[in-house]
């Protein structure tokens, strides 16, 4: 793949924050029930031209639905779907300008890797030699041309994932959909290919819509995500939006670890909060305002490696703290996860990266310590 | 432990063996009798087999049967894979079991009722009867078991192959011809050979269904030999015998080497990784 720097058209790209982009797709209020089972519940999204856009959810939570009833192959039980202005209902998948790329690759067995890329094409009834050129051309971005003539059961399952990415694109849809496309690859393989996704998308300027459920993944390549739980929107945000303020405890605790801390609000103005929880001994201030009013409960959310951990007490009296005890330690190589006893039903987890390559750890089990961290490292949630 | 079979099992074996095969063995040795009679070993000879090519009566009922079984064959092939088909993809509707039931309920019935049945139902419409006859009640009796081997085939049927096919632009009834047939057709040609092998040896129904004009094999060589048995039959009989055991050993010696080669294949490809 191409090694152009990629860099600018990420960083620039945002269409979603300037309120007049054109939305390329859009789900309006769209329900789908199954019998007594509602899938997906009238739920509406925006997604624009050259996206890269992740449906993260647990699994049930509608998001392959959404990308089926996108495909064609589910119709709605209410609401519309647009794409790039064309209402679908009704059109069937075969004359949708979006195509697929199946969780199980779905190749056709009995053809060899050419005559699956070329399938597409052949649809369309383009000229014999246009089709060789764009065959060729698709075999040499997945580098599959040594392996042309090779049926599918005679490729490893790295190789065959790359053949179902080329037939999908072969036909260059207005929209690409990715049905957990790196579910079958072991852990290091899918990592590349994550990056390897994101530079094809950047280069041939389509739309890709990711679903999954592992969370790096769509952390990894996508420009947003929208995090789905029973059908619902939780969230749509960028990954670091998603990370840094989730906007509940659904969404805080499906992306990455986090300490919630039971809350009650003491003190509020426009720029900051303070919070009493019952099994913390001081307030914990947030350089954040609430729209909970006082005494109300919330959430605090703080995640393991903005809490930092000490044998001293913090000089810097601003800061939030609390006396704990090691309770366990996990040693991962490039961090180590803490959890600290803070109180009798109250153990925070502290991430440390390993920064020095002492194997003895200074801080041991039954350890009395020492957790602080700043106003602004936590958030406040309200649901 | 003791290794090897037991004195029991190698008994039952001996004896199952020779209950199944011993009547074949002793048919196709009296095949070549010299003897008029069959029960009198006078000799070896090919002569009887030279004796059945010249019997017109046989080589026209042998020309019947195969054109009952292939006819018959190629319908209930047809008609069975869109049973299949409608058993497995179309999921719950009103009337599914007893839709399902009745596709099954030729495979226990007996012969002679259904052979009653369907004579009644020739003689209900008035139509005369003859090869076609023969060759509908054979396409209703084999059609059951073709929709059931080719259900076997399309339960492990991967539908995102199909949606594939239609994301990329192919229409369903195209995609059914360019996707589906050749990925179910293993099963949907050994449904065939068995509606063929069903139809080649059917007695029962065959007499009940059949006219003038339309001696099938079976039914010639059971009213020879109500006459007496010749030499000349079992040397038919051998001749059917070895046809349908070519048969089933070509057909599995080719899947046997089919699936090496996949399995082969598939090694290969994971030792590239």
């Amino acid at each position: 793949m191409a090694k152009k720097p990629i860099g600018p058209v990420r960083r620039d790209f945002a269409p979603w924050e300037s309120g007049n982009a054109k939305p390329f797709i859009e789900f309006r209020n769209v329900t789908k029930r199954f019998g007594d089972f509602t899938a997906v519940d009238n739920l509406s999204l925006t997604i624009y031209e050259r996206e890269f856009f992740a449906l993260l959810g647990g699994s049930g939570c509608g998001k392959t639905t959404m990308m089926r009833m996108l495909g064609g192959f589910e119709e709605p039980s209410a609401g519309e779907i647009f794409l790039d202005g064309q209402n679908l209902a009704g059109v069937p998948p075969y004359r949708r300008p979006a195509n697929m790329m199946f969780q199980s690759y779905a190749l056709f067995p009995h053809m060899n890797v050419e005559k699956n890329i070329a399938f597409g094409l052949r649809q369309d009834k383009l000229p014999k030699g246009e089709i060789e050129a764009r065959v060729q051309q698709m075999l040499k971005l997945v580098k599959l041309e040594e392996f042309a003539r090779r049926k599918p059961h005679q490729l490893s399952g790295g190789q065959r994932q790359r053949v179902a990415l080329a037939r999908s694109i072969a036909k260059k849809p207005k929209v690409l959909l990715l049905d957990e496309p790196l579910g079958a690859l072991d852990r290091k393989l899918r990592e590349e290919t994550q990056f390897e996704l994101m530079d094809l998308q950047t280069e041939l300027g389509m739309t890709f819509l990711i679903v999954t459920h592992d969370q790096e993944e769509a952390m990894t390549v996508a420009d947003r995500i929208a995090v789905m739980d029973k059908g619902r929107i939780i969230q749509v945000a960028t990954p670091a939006e998603i990370y840094e303020t989730p906007n509940s405890r659904f969404v805080a605790d499906f992306i990455g670890s986090i300490n919630l801390i039971e809350a009650k609000v003491a003190a509020k103005n426009e720029a900051a909060t303070r919070l009493k929880a019952p099994n913390l001994d001081r307030e914990i201030a947030v350089s954040q305002p609430t729209e909970a009013g006082v005494g109300d409960t919330v959430w605090f959310a703080i995640r393991p490696e903005k809490v930092r951990l000490g044998f001293d007490a913090p000089q810097n009296g601003a800061a939030n703290a609390a006396e704990a005890e090691i309770w366990d330690i996990g040693y991962l190589g490039d961090v180590s996860i803490f959890h600290a006893r803070v109180a009798e039903d109250l153990i925070l987890k502290s991430t440390v990266a390993n920064i020095t390559r002492t194997v003895e750890r200074p801080i041991s089990w039954d350890d009395k310590v020492w957790l602080s961290w700043d106003e602004d490292a936590g958030v406040i949630l309200t649901r | 432990m003791r290794k090897g079979p037991s004195w029991f099992n190698l008994t039952s074996l001996v004896f199952g063996f020779a209950f199944l095969y011993l009547p074949i063995v002793l048919l196709v040795i009296y095949s070549f009798n010299e003897s008029r009679l069959v029960t009198v070993w006078a000799g070896f000879s090919t002569k009887w087999y030279g004796e059945m090519l010249r019997n017109q009566q046989l080589l026209d009922a042998a020309w019947v049967t195969a054109r009952v079984a292939f006819t018959s064959a190629t319908i209930a092939t047809v008609l069975g894979t869109i049973a299949a088909l409608v058993l497995v993809r179309s999921g719950r509707f009103l009337g599914r079991t007893l839709f399902s039931g009745m596709i099954y309920a030729p495979l226990v019935m007996p012969e002679v009722i259904l052979g009653l049945s369907l004579l009644l139902l020739f003689v209900a419409v008035d139509q005369a009867r003859g090869f076609w006859t023969v060759m509908i009640a054979h396409t209703t009796f084999s059609m059951c078991y073709v929709a059931v081997v080719v259900q076997s085939r399309l339960a492990g049927f991967d539908r995102s192959v199909e949606e594939a096919a239609m994301d990329l632009g192919c229409p369903p009834f195209k995609t059914f011809f360019a996707i589906t047939l050749p990925i179910i057709l293993p099963g949907v040609i050994a449904g065939w050979m068995l509606a063929f092998t069903l139809s080649l040896d059917d007695l029962v129904i065959a007499s009940f269904t059949t006219g003038p004009g339309a001696t099938t094999l079976p039914m010639k060589i059971y009213s020879q030999v109500r006459l007496g048995v010749t030499p000349e039959i079992n040397a038919v009989c051998t001749v059917l015998v070895g046809v349908v055991t070519l048969g089933v050993i070509a057909a599995s010696l080719v899947t046997k080497q089919q699936e090496a080669r996949r399995q082969r294949d598939i090694r290969r490809a994971e030792a590239q990784g």
